[in-house]
């Protein structure tokens, strides 16, 4: 049977990467590719990139002016294609298919469109017509009202009147092969997925539904797919700054009876080995194994 | 040189990439009289059958494929790229394939609940010994898939990953190989398979 998906999601702005919360403050924590090397090494199962530096946003405000070495997006793609063995999905900023094109012509697996899904709906008929259902993400930014859940565009600035699960099976209509579900209300915040707005997306679809936002412990994680009924499961922030984050995210969640699949570099060793294993002498052995 | 078959189809980028991190001399070839400096041809691809066999039969490929193998030269056909090995398929409509492995390809159909394409991590299960899956306990792979090869003889399958019924996923043919699944986005066990295939 197919293994329920960690998938961190990494936002870019202005090339580098920030971490988010309420999709309104930004924190720059590093650089886009250094940080998937790291990560890639690890247990992960796929990677979703989401560049969120707005439309026309003025040059002068950003916080990003010192520092080299910055890529631009279809840079970034090539690189970490070139080291990430798994499948890639960049979102942000898609118009039209020469976007998509690009994207992909420079290692991309699936793209994730949002606001232009949403302008013009016709386009995630093109998108799937032209690279397949397999390769388009409808990514869905929802926030609480005191009934159900509405759809929110342009970086979550915009209410669009619409309800989250009809939009969802609309989109799932439409030829998108993947459902990317984000709470805006729960981003960055760490008190765990709004499981209700998750399940109420399951419910509509028939299409896997990707889980992000809100995510503070791997206890979350486990929720996500048990109570959300989520086919896989995102978050940003806690990877970030949680050492060996992704390696103890899988290991919470097989510990809990997930069917994930298990980290390949420590097969052979015992789990209890694993656990006992310091910081320090898993990099040192992650790094022999390089 | 590994001749990665350059046909217009999915990102090969990846394909290459994969070589590259394996140190093999991997070179995209969109032009089949290219093929005679190849040790060994990976054909990939994702997309519909029907425009595949096209692309392939553009290029001058589907007469070339055949006389690389009759010659020796291993061949991995890798997702829609092992589903061009067959006799036919059966996706929007009827199309000849290769016909390197007598075989059908059809919709799959894994019953229950269970959603068709079939997309994400399967564990795949050995049938008989398998040069490409190595002896590693249970090795996981990315399937990203609609349709599944039924071979006409049983025992060129190798590998099935359990999704309803057992679905093809590797195949093993003397020179000519396939994997339903993306070893090229399959991290550890993906790189190790494609290691395997360059040391046959």
């Amino acid at each position: 049977m197919l293994k329920v998906r960690l998938i961190p999601c990494l936002l870019l702005k202005n090339g580098l990467l920030v971490r988010s919360e309420a999709f309104d403050v930004h924190q720059v924590v590093g650089n886009p590719v250094h940080q998937v090397q790291r990560l890639n090494a690890w247990a992960i199962d796929e990677l979703v990139y989401l560049d969120i530096t707005r439309d026309g946003e003025n040059d002068m405000r950003r916080d990003d002016h010192k520092i080299k070495d910055k890529k631009s997006l279809l840079e970034i793609i090539e690189e970490v294609s070139r080291s990430c063995f798994m499948p890639l999905t960049f979102g942000g900023g898609i118009r039209t298919l020469e976007d998509v094109r690009a994207r992909i012509a420079h290692g991309a697996d699936k793209v994730a469109i949002n606001t232009m899904a949403l302008r013009e709906p016709e386009f995630i008929t093109e998108v799937a017509g032209t690279f397949g259902s397999q390769a388009t993400v409808v990514s869905i930014d929802a926030r609480a009202h005191s009934e159900g859940w509405e759809v929110y565009t342009a970086c979550g600035s915009t209410p669009t009147g619409l309800d989250v699960a009809a939009w969802a099976k609309e989109a799932e209509r439409r030829g998108a092969g993947e459902i990317f579900l984000n709470s805006i209300d729960r981003d960055g915040i760490g008190t765990g997925y709004d499981l209700a707005l998750i399940r109420a997306v399951v419910e509509a679809t028939r299409i896997p539904v990707v889980a992000c936002g809100g995510v503070g412990t791997f206890k979350h994680l486990v929720e996500g797919v048990r109570e959300g009924g989520a086919s896989a499961v995102s978050a940003a922030n806690i990877f970030h700054f949680t050492e060996h984050s992704t390696r103890r995210a899988k290991k919470a969640m097989l510990d809990a009876g997930v069917d994930v699949r298990p980290d390949r570099r420590s097969a052979g060793r015992s789990s209890r080995q694993s656990t006992n294993e310091t910081p320090r002498s898993a990099a040192r052995s992650s790094r022999s194994r390089e | 040189m590994v001749a990665i078959v350059d046909y217009g189809m999915g990102n090969i980028r990846s394909v290459l990439n994969a070589l590259e991190a394996l140190g093999a001399d991997g070179q995209l070839v969109s032009d089949a009289s290219k093929l005679d400096g190849a040790d060994r041809i990976i054909l990939p691809g994702v997309g519909a059958f029907g425009d595949g066999m096209r692309h392939l039969d553009e290029r001058g490929f589907t007469e070339a494929l055949p006389e690389c193998v009759r010659s020796g030269t291993p061949l991995l056909g890798i997702c829609l790229g092992m589903q061009l090995l067959a006799t036919r398929s059966f996706e929007h409509g009827e199309h000849p394939g290769l016909g390197l492995v007598p075989s059908d390809v059809r919709l799959l159909e894994p019953g229950g609940d269970l959603r068709v394409p079939h997309i994400g991590w399967n564990v795949v299960e050995r049938r008989r010994e398998s040069c490409l899956l190595g002896d590693e306990p249970d090795p996981t792979f990315y399937f990203v898939h609609s349709f599944e090869l039924h071979p006409d003889n049983l025992d060129v399958v190798t590998g099935t990953a359990p999704y309803g019924a057992p679905v093809t996923a590797v195949v093993e043919d003397e020179h000519v190989l396939g994997c339903q699944f993306h070893p090229e986005k399959s991290q550890h066990d993906g790189l190790a398979l494609l290691r395997r295939f360059l040391e046959l």
